[in-house]
């Protein structure tokens, strides 16, 4: 902070710092999706036959 | 990154884009690191089923993309200062280095880890293997102290090939050297080429480029050597059964070529002629180089469909 200044983000600022955020989720979100398929393909047979 | 105007308001050309992380990446680098991975993935011997398949590829292409962000954040003091990289994030200010160095570093946990743990631990150590040779054995060690930076540190992007091979067969075999090889040879005599057009570029900042070291006639030499190394080894494919009689003709056609263009390098040493010969031969290799892996991709693909 400087000197108790109010600070804003510009528009453009505040686009781009959306636009990363957004980014980041659905990044986080395809990794949650691509780990919990990939553990059923791969880990599929072994998860059922522990489970019978 | 922010900087703060007299009004109080933060400067909003500063803030850092989702472009500006994804030209951290360098996106021209990474599709060539999918294409070798993806064409020695379809050519191992092995199944490949398509999740884990895509999943692999996007590991390693983050992973490419992830040393690309380490080695920007590293060389942004030369990058600065040369024309063809001064746009880049860091020397225009729109990243930060530590933005750079903390981006970098968890998208290189990130896609090993995924490698490791979602496909075998061979392809995710080759994956850690690549991103730690690019950063420190080339990026840190070699570039700023020897002319032999671009040989040796040529072996990072070589790898790609090799994770894709293991990717399905789990190992390292005699056909993902083969691959591996072939971009090793094919990277001195492209960066030379492009070395002898920018070589005063090299030379402010320091970079001992072969051309800056041991002068333009020893490189146009070490360019033709390479090529003549390169163009039948790229025909070896074939014979092992990775390529096919398209491939056969591609490498031997292409090759040809490559070599013509190495020869005007070598002899047209004088005046704007030499420059618009070593440009030639720089995008005639990166030409070179994709077509070879695209053919060895399709053929790989129509064999997996067929059988």
């Amino acid at each position: 902070m400087d000197g108790g200044k109010i600070q804003q983000l510009g528009p453009a600022a505040e686009r781009a710092r959306r636009r990363r955020s957004l980014a980041i989720a659905l990044t986080l979100g395809f990794m949650v999706i691509a780990f919990y398929v990939a553990t059923f393909v791969r880990f599929g047979d072994v998860i059922t036959n522990s489970v019978h | 990154m922010s900087v703060q105007s007299e009004v109080g308001q933060i400067d909003l050309i500063a803030e850092p884009s989702v472009g500006d992380f994804i030209q951290l990446m360098k996106p021209r680098v990474m599709t060539l690191v999918i294409l070798t991975a993806l064409a020695a993935m379809l050519a191992a011997p092995g199944a490949l089923n398509p999740v884990i398949g895509t999943i692999a590829i996007i590991s390693i292409a983050i992973g490419a993309g992830a040393s690309g962000a380490l080695n920007m954040w590293y060389d942004a003091d030369i990058d600065a200062r040369m024309a063809r990289t001064a746009a880049r994030p860091l020397p225009r200010g729109k990243v930060t280095p530590e933005e750079a160095l903390s981006f970098g570093a968890v998208l290189s946990v990130g896609s090993v880890v995924t490698l490791g743990v979602l496909v075998n631990w061979v392809a995710g150590a080759l994956l850690a293997l690549t991103i730690a040779f690019y950063l420190f054995v080339y990026t840190m060690w070699l570039k700023r102290r020897t002319p032999h930076n671009i040989v040796i540190g040529g072996a990072a992007g070589a790898f790609p090939p090799m994770i894709g091979w293991a990717v399905v067969t789990g190992n390292v075999s005699f056909d993902s050297v083969l691959l591996f090889l072939i971009i090793f040879m094919w990277t001195p005599p492209h960066f030379w080429a492009l070395a002898l057009y920018r070589c005063r570029d090299y030379e402010r900042v320091g970079v001992p480029m072969l051309p800056v070291v041991a002068g333009l006639r020893e490189t146009r030499r070490q360019i033709l050597i390479y090529s003549v190394l390169l163009a039948p080894l790229a025909v070896v494919p074939y014979f092992v059964g990775l390529g096919g009689v398209v491939y056969l003709a591609c490498s031997v056609v292409l090759g040809l070529i490559f070599l013509g263009l190495a020869v005007r390098v070598y002899v047209t040493t004088e005046g704007r002629e030499a420059d618009t010969a070593a440009r030639q031969l720089f995008w005639f290799s990166i030409l070179y180089l994709y077509t070879l892996f695209a053919v060895l991709l399709v053929e790989a693909t129509v064999n997996r469909i067929l059988t």
